[in-house]
């Protein structure tokens, strides 16, 4: 039993870090202007995070 | 069409918001699919702090900022900005972007081509002396 918790534990763990990760790489900003144009904020920049907590705090 | 038909057009074409605000410059909720009163100033309030936070960047010198989408795991926050109006929405999880903006501008288009409501007239009344 005890090995069994410790292998989900060792198998689960990084996979749940890893969909983690994926998710919230999924987080991003899009900024549209007038001229067209389009830019991306990924989640980590830094320019990005105050609008993605601000965007959470809507929700 | 006023800000409440033209936001119960928009709800009933697009399955994917689930909440909406038009507000105009001051922030100002002129019509809202949330319940009256602080729900929707307070998504209001969001947007207009999105929409600064976003000018504030470097990316925008020079340019006009019209549309931002915020992209979270819990859902997306959509804000479209007109000259004197703004549309912000609410949707669930990976919606589909370019539909979520058609609709949220043809519902702000649908607002700034309905006539000006025209303006009552003061009618006074004759005093009658008798």
């Amino acid at each position: 039993m005890r090995r069994l918790f410790a292998l989900l534990l060792f198998v689960g763990g990084p996979l749940l870090y890893l969909a983690r990760r994926r998710e919230e790489r999924r987080e991003r900003v899009h900024l549209y202007y007038d001229d067209g144009s389009m830019v991306t904020l990924e989640h980590g920049a830094p320019e990005a995070d105050r609008l993605l907590a601000v965007g959470r705090a809507a929700l | 069409m006023d800000a409440v038909g033209a936001l119960a057009d928009l709800t009933e074409i697009s399955s994917q918001v689930e909440a909406a605000v038009v507000f105009d410059e001051d922030g100002t909720v002129l019509a809202s699919t949330l319940d009256d009163g602080a729900p929707g100033e307070r998504l209001a309030g969001a947007a207009i702090d999105l929409l600064a936070a976003a000018e504030e960047q470097s990316y925008g010198v020079g340019r006009t900022l019209t549309q931002l989408e915020v992209a979270l795991r819990e859902g997306s926050v959509f804000v479209v900005r007109d000259q004197d109006r703004s549309i912000v929405a609410t949707t669930r999880a990976d919606p589909t972007s370019g539909l979520v903006f058609y609709d949220l501008k043809t519902c702000l288009r649908a607002l700034a081509e309905s006539p000006a409501k025209p303006k009552r007239r003061r009618t006074t009344k004759e005093r009658s002396d008798a």
